[in-house]
């Protein structure tokens, strides 16, 4: 604790301070030099700058979306993924597919997790799209609302049908036209993510569980029901229950579906809204039951016995992880080439058996068979007739809409 | 206090005039201070430009943004999400005091009492810091569980009945109400509290005790006349470092609470990342700023140790 303290100085010493003090303007104390720094960030941030950074509209990239495609010279994809989505052998470092694709086209697929979140991975590379300028990556997963922005903002490039032969023939039925990218001119489903109901059947104690409803209603789950922070999957169902379409629905049915949910939190109901987190609260039942993804839920199911899941019979939310090309990516052509190596049904399967998603490609079931005879039977894989006739997607929304429709789901989440 | 003091060189005849300073030492300073201004100036002046000038801008993703001045933004968010501004400082205070409360006499027996387990104890202090802040907040949602044991025992001892009256916890559960995310807030900041608290404990002369006790003063007294006085400085610095960041917080808010216990930094992350409306989230930032600039200027005014933190 030295402080200054002049009048309780030898002479000597208050010689040395003054030493150290004087010389006027190059004497440096502390706040003379918070003082300069507010000056000089103030100075260089004067308002001019301020006006000066604004943020430019999107889609209106110099040079156009594409850049020169060095897929010929370069042998390589960068690829990059959502965590643990991708076949792996029991070391853990060697993913058998990009194995297998490499030798036969050799393309090294330069494979990278390093997707959480769509909407922070958003935040990461909406600066260089914005810029115009290449992301380093060549190969994206993005849920559907967010493949549907990055097609409306012209931040992802057109596919090749040319490159996609298997891509085109080998293409679920039910995944071939979203109403945000028809005909699938722009990307190809990685996997399907169908959106149903989990519980937990020793916190449940016998309670019966079997729709929407059920959830925000049954006053013997209060504050044990969980509900999805994604939006699209908490409002769909919402509505699905309601019986509207999340396909065909209007303002005031969005409006009702959230007054509806906002009913069951204020009565505290609804326990939180959360992301991938519900996992660990209904296995440790502080769920009894929750809206929950279905991958997820094959997962928890062969971990924890108590675990179950039920298709509402209003039906079901299915969305997509789709694969897209970014703008200026270097190797369209390599990344085109992977999309199509894996609507080969034979490399489906051993995606499919590995991640327990639903396979977007036709004609996966006997090779899956062949790997994994319970996967092969299990709806949630790969879908039954009735299965699809349940599965509905939400559709896409305008800039508008998706403003307005997210600020009152935050509303409703408590932020 | 001063080591000048304490020590003071032989007096006598002065040391021989000064010489004059070398014209080279003159702009020394300036050179060592280079990297750090540059440091501060890309992270932390220009950013802050950058969020300054989004806050007052409108537009959206398609049309872009342009800078509109339009100051209105600060008034709408102010008026959006005065609660969730209120329960960040509650929250935080709460937290703040509780880490004092626990902190206080932890670093008070680590600094006078703990003898050769003292660095063990450090260690045991700092050890949590080994691991990452979200794993740690998760760790809680294990510990506080419905079905475990602290629940469990917290509801035979009817400890739940009591908050749950105060409208710290709903119904027979802690985890999704204020009270767990309070208790997170308070774990995972207690070591900023506790660090500083014992490195002005730690300089405390020891015969100043002996002083106090030659001077007929009870323990108690010597604790309230000496002792805390002196520590001041640690409690000033430790409420700040504990105050600041909670107040801001929103990973505890998130793993830990409801909807009805968002915080501020809760909702300037769904405006930004979900809703993508960047101005509002960039009010929301300069207000929590301001306010909290304002509530610490106060504080150490009141409290009036400006020199020592």
């Amino acid at each position: 604790m030295e402080q200054y303290e002049p009048e309780r100085l030898t002479p000597p010493q208050a010689a040395a301070l003054r030493r150290g003090l004087r010389g006027g303007r190059a004497a440096l104390t502390r706040r003379s030099l918070l003082r300069a720094a507010t000056g000089g960030a103030l100075a260089a941030g004067g308002l001019g700058t301020l006006a000066a950074c604004g943020i430019p509209a999107a889609g209106k990239n110099q040079g156009g979306t594409s850049a020169q495609d060095h897929s010929a010279t370069e042998k390589v994809v960068n690829f990059s993924n959502w965590t643990e989505y991708l076949d792996v052998d029991d070391s853990g470092k060697h993913h058998p597919t990009l194995e297998t694709f490499r030798g036969r086209t050799g393309i090294t697929v330069d494979y990278t997790e390093d997707i959480n979140d769509n909407n922070e991975f958003f935040g990461k590379i909406k600066p260089q799209l914005a810029a115009g300028q290449d992301t380093g990556r060549d190969l994206i997963v993005l849920t559907d609302w967010l493949a549907a922005r990055m097609i409306r903002l012209g931040w992802v490039q057109k596919l090749d049908p040319s490159h996609l032969p298997h891509a085109y023939t080998n293409l679920s039925a039910q995944f071939r036209d979203p109403d945000w990218d028809p005909g699938r001119a722009y990307s190809y489903p990685w996997q399907g993510i169908s959106t149903v109901i989990a519980f937990n059947k020793k916190a449940l104690d016998g309670i019966e569980v079997r729709s929407v409803s059920d959830l925000l209603d049954n006053p013997r789950l209060k504050g044990r029901v969980g509900f999805l922070s994604e939006m699209r999957d908490s409002v769909g169902m919402t509505l699905l229950d309601m019986g509207k379409d999340p396909a065909r629905f209007t303002d005031d049915d969005y409006d009702a579906a959230i007054a509806r949910l906002q009913k069951a939190v204020d009565k505290g109901q609804i326990r939180r809204f959360t992301g991938n987190d519900y996992t660990s609260d209904l296995s440790k039942g502080d769920f009894a039951a929750c809206i929950a993804w279905a991958g997820d839920v094959v997962q928890l199911t062969s971990d924890n016995p108590h675990i179950d899941f039920v298709i509402p019979d209003s039906g079901y939310v299915t969305s997509t992880d789709n694969l897209c090309v970014p703008n200026k990516a270097r190797h369209k052509t390599n990344a085109e080439r992977l999309i199509d190596f894996y609507y080969e049904p034979a490399q489906a399967a051993a995606l499919a058996a590995y991640i327990n998603y639903v396979t977007p490609v036709d004609g996966v079931k006997p090779y899956l068979a062949k790997i994994d005879r319970d996967a092969a039977d299990n709806p949630l894989i790969v879908p039954d007739k009735a299965m699809q006739a349940k599965s509905h997607a939400f559709r896409s929304l305008s800039q508008k809409e998706e403003t307005a429709y997210e600020g009152k789901f935050a509303k409703l989440t408590g932020a | 206090m001063s080591t000048l003091t304490e020590a003071p060189p032989p007096l006598g005849p002065a040391a021989p005039e000064e010489k004059p300073p070398r014209r080279r030492g003159r702009f020394t300073p300036y050179w060592l201070l280079l990297p750090g201004m540059l440091w501060l100036i890309v992270f932390f002046a220009l950013p802050m430009v950058y969020q300054a000038s989004t806050s007052v801008q409108q537009g959206s993703l398609e049309q872009g943004y342009k800078v509109t001045w339009h100051f209105a933004t600060y008034w709408d968010a102010l008026n959006a999400y005065w609660p969730q501004f209120l329960r960040s400082v509650c929250y935080a205070a709460a937290a703040t005091v509780l880490c004092l409360l626990l902190g206080y006499p932890l670093a008070y027996l680590i600094a006078f009492r703990a003898g050769r387990w003292r660095n063990l104890i450090m260690i045991l202090v700092i050890a949590p810091f080994f691991t990452s802040f979200l794993i740690r907040t998760l760790a809680w949602k294990t510990i506080l569980a419905d079905n475990g044991p602290v629940v469990h025992a917290l509801n035979t001892l009817h400890v739940l009945d009591l908050t749950g009256w105060l409208g710290w916890t709903a119904g027979d559960r802690v985890l999704a109400t204020p009270l767990a995310v309070v208790c997170g807030l308070t774990y995972n900041f207690l070591p900023f509290m506790i660090l500083p608290l014992y490195t002005s404990l730690e300089r405390i002369d020891g015969r100043l005790h002996e002083a106090a006790g030659d001077l007929y003063a009870r323990p108690w007294t010597t604790f309230r006349k000496v002792t805390f006085p002196l520590s001041m400085p640690g409690v000033v610095s430790g409420t700040l470092l504990t105050f600041i960041p909670a107040a801001g917080d929103y990973v505890n808010a998130e793993l830990l609470g409801s909807t009805d216990t968002r915080m501020i930094g809760n909702v300037i992350q769904t405006q930004f990342l979900r809703v993508l409306d960047y101005p509002t989230a960039a009010a929301l930032s300069f207000i929590l700023m301001a306010a909290i600039l304002a509530m610490v200027t106060l504080y150490i005014r009141r409290s009036g140790t400006e020199d020592l933190v």
